[in-house]
């Protein structure tokens, strides 16, 4: 058990796949020469040369393209975009291209790409650098769409998602780079389940990524007032691993679900639907829901703070369910 | 122009489905006729319509499901143009019975006409809940099912009540917005059970809650029987104080005019003991009124002619007790088929809406199971089960003081005692006993 960051935790898990397997490169903007726009890729160039760290130009569309071919030509590589935000420049060869090539070659092509991405907002980024548009990603079936939360995810799911002969999405929460936490000896991780992140009785927090810690602040604040919930990390985005959360929500017979996209067709209204499709009946009270306010993500920092899911509006929500 | 919409066929139905129309629109349909067959939980049931008039619209298609006020099709009075726009208030005119507290019978069963009967219980009617009945979403101008008096119950307390048979009108809900959650239906069972007698059911709050088991439509139909039956003897034995009086009835009579009678018969002309044991039934209870009727809200309501549901037993399990209606004004002869074809029609699952609600008191039959008596689990709201064993050889010591060998049957009265006493009760049973000594008054 050592304490680390999250993002040395992806430092490492990023040097160890460099380490690991020949065909694995790093591309990105300023992967290279500059460590990453999140420091994540700090001193690779130098250690594993410019052939396995590549700085790209300012196109998405072009490079995310060019990952796509090499994974098809038998490499296997990761490729950084900056924030989500910019991803869209690139959704045409994720969804048109990565996604689809399995199933419209009938299985003879596989494309073994991974997309990493930071999202979300908190550091006065803006309406262009700040969304939670995972959701987007969580809605085309041929790819998996990863969400670490943890410093151990952040240091364990690298390696599964290359493993994986489709494409990944990972997301990054930018909030969680400077994230601390003790990390485990044991390096297993699976890019399948959600994980149980603080058992409890009387209602389930369903969340991921960068709402998280705040959930998980949230809990401890009721813990206090002595109510009891259950906090669930999807993890995994999709495929949803709809077992876990029913198997809790048929515990608790209440959920509110934590999630920093929009309200409207976000990620929560699909967790919200899957449990009213699969546990109606365990229902001992609608299912609720704290989301971002339905803005482009203002600038001013109060602004900032008023529309993000935070620990205060997670508890009045599980109140308000409580009826307490 | 009107409206004609789902009835209830009983306290536990909220929705049918469409299985077939049987008219089409432009015919022209009387009152009484059957016009389309609806399946509920628990049979396919033949649906009346309560006026004359033209079939304008049909606004539900074989197949839909449902909910229980929901117009079915649209009818224009005798005489009216075709095309005439619905006034708004045509929903006043619309043939919904109100959601009735009287719920589709049954129970313990009386059939010696076809064999296998039921269980020693009664069957399904659940706790009288408008909250199951009300109305779908809100039809303006419909008082039959005003949407303010659905009850808000968790999805998890209402199964958990329904369950253990756990009526939630007065119950306080904590849950958000005043709705009744799992802690109150816990809360409630707790209490209900204080004061339930200690013979009630031994249902306990913390009955785990099963899983619900997607399965065939057939397994669908059992277990939606077995819970009704299950709600509806819960409730019994929780609300109603039972007693029980029994009567050993000499049958030589009865049995001698009997064999008189269908030797004279072809064989499906014949008569059975049911129909003989019914008949006297509905002519005892005619000087015994307090048996005969449905307590409800607090009250007795005397029921206004002798409509007896048979307690049938179903061949995949589980019973239904449909009403024969007027069984004290069928001549022998007519009750007869009436009986036979009202078992064929249950077992068939094709009953009729007020064959499923009018029950006013239950009979069961248990002697060809081959016990001696039965006592019986009261079906409410109705406030008597009448039941009779298998008719068995006795000595037995006749007028003159000799010792004789007797046919015999033991007839039970399962009684409400909120309604009557054991006094009259016992007269009830001296009353039954007397009628079969005279089978040719029957």
């Amino acid at each position: 058990m050592t304490k680390t960051t999250y993002r040395e935790a992806l430092r490492a898990a990023h040097r160890e796949a460099l380490l690991a397997d020949p065909r694995v490169f790093i591309m990105g903007e300023d992967v290279g020469r500059y460590g990453g726009s999140y420091a994540v890729t700090m001193g690779l160039l130098a250690e594993f040369g410019e052939a396995r760290v590549r700085d790209t130009p300012l196109s998405e569309l072009g490079f995310v393209g060019a990952g796509v071919g090499a994974a098809l030509g038998g490499l296997r590589p990761i490729v950084e975009i900056m924030t989500v935000n910019f991803s869209l420049l690139a959704l045409d060869p994720i969804v048109n291209t990565a996604a689809a090539l399995r199933h419209m070659s009938g299985g003879q092509f596989s494309v073994p790409l991974v997309v990493r991405m930071a999202t979300g907002a908190g550091r006065q980024l803006a309406a262009q650098h700040s969304h939670s548009l995972e959701n987007w990603y969580a809605h085309i079936p041929g790819i998996r769409v990863l969400a670490p939360a943890t410093v151990a995810d952040a240091r364990g799911m690298l390696a599964p998602a290359l493993a994986d002969p489709d494409p990944v999405v990972l997301f990054e929460h930018a909030q969680l780079y400077n994230l601390e936490e003790d990390l485990p000896d044991d390096g297993h991780c699976d890019i399948t389940h959600a994980a149980v992140r603080r058992a409890g009785t009387q209602l389930s927090l369903i969340t991921y990524g960068g709402s998280l810690p705040k959930t998980m602040q949230a809990a401890e604040l009721l813990a206090h007032e002595g109510i009891d919930v259950e906090v669930i990390d999807l993890r995994v985005l999709r495929p949803l691993d709809t077992a876990t959360l029913c198997a809790s929500v048929r515990k608790t017979h209440r959920a509110v679900v934590v999630d920093e996209g929009w309200k409207s067709g976000s990620l929560a209204a699909e967790v919200m639907a899957r449990i009213m499709e699969e546990c109606f009946y365990d229902l001992d009270a609608p299912v609720a829901r704290v989301c971002s306010e339905e803005v482009p993500m203002p600038y001013a920092k109060h602004l900032e703070d008023a529309a993000l899911p935070q620990a205060p509006k997670i508890v009045a929500a599980v109140k308000a369910v409580l009826n307490v | 122009m009107s409206e004609f919409r789902l009835p209830s066929l009983g306290a536990d139905m909220d929705a049918g489905t469409l299985l077939q129309w049987l008219v089409q629109p432009g015919d022209t349909v009387h009152k009484g006729q059957v016009i389309a067959v609806v399946d509920t939980a628990k049979a396919a049931i033949d649906i009346e319509i309560w006026q004359d008039g033209t079939v304008q619209t049909l606004q539900v298609q074989p197949g839909e499901k449902v909910p229980v006020g929901t117009v079915l099709a649209t009818l224009r009075a005798p005489g009216e143009a075709a095309g005439a726009a619905p006034p708004p208030q045509a929903a006043q005119l619309a043939p919904v019975p109100p959601a009735t507290a009287r719920a589709p019978s049954a129970a313990s069963a009386p059939s010696a006409v076809s064999g296998a009967a039921g269980g020693a219980t009664q069957g399904p009617s659940p706790p009288p809940q408008p909250t199951f009945a009300a109305g779908p979403p809100p039809l303006p101008a419909h008082p039959a099912a005003p949407s303010g008096l659905r009850l808000r119950v968790s999805p998890a307390a209402r199964r958990q009540a329904e369950a253990l048979g756990l009526d939630l009108h007065g119950v306080a809900g904590s849950g958000p917005g005043g709705a009744i959650t799992l802690t109150d239906v816990a809360r409630a069972a707790a209490s209900a059970l204080a004061s339930a007698s200690p013979a009630g059911p031994a249902a306990s709050a913390t009955v785990p809650v099963a899983e619900p088991t997607p399965g065939t439509p057939a397994t669908d139909r059992q277990t939606e029987i077995r819970r009704a039956i299950a709600s509806a003897m819960s409730r019994s034995k929780r609300e109603i104080p039972h007693y029980y009086l029994l009567e050993t009835i000499p049958m030589a009579r009865a049995q001698q005019w009997l064999a008189q009678a269908n030797a004279g018969r072809p064989i499906t002309a014949r008569l059975l003991m049911a129909a003989l044991q019914l008949k006297a039934v509905a002519l005892a209870l005619k000087r015994y009124p307090e048996l005969n009727g449905f307590f409800i809200d607090g009250q007795f309501q005397p029921a206004s002619a002798a409509h007896i549901g048979l307690a049938i037993s179903l061949r995949q399990g589980g019973l239904i007790a449909p009403a024969l209606h007027n069984v004290d004004q069928l001549p022998l002869d007519a009750l007869m088929p009436a009986l036979a074809d009202l078992v064929q029609r249950t077992r068939a699952g094709s009953l009729r809406r007020t064959e499923m609600v009018d029950a006013s008191i239950t009979v069961t039959n248990l002697g060809d199971q081959g016990v001696e008596s039965v006592l019986g689990v009261i079906h409410p709201p109705q406030v008597a089960l009448v039941g009779f064993g298998r008719i068995t050889q006795r000595p037995w010591v006749d007028a003159a003081g000799g010792l004789c060998v007797m046919p015999v049957v033991t007839a039970s009265l399962a009684a409400d005692h909120r309604v009557s006493d054991g006094h009259r009760g016992g007269l009830f049973l001296a009353e039954l006993r007397e009628q079969l000594q005279h089978p040719e008054e029957l």
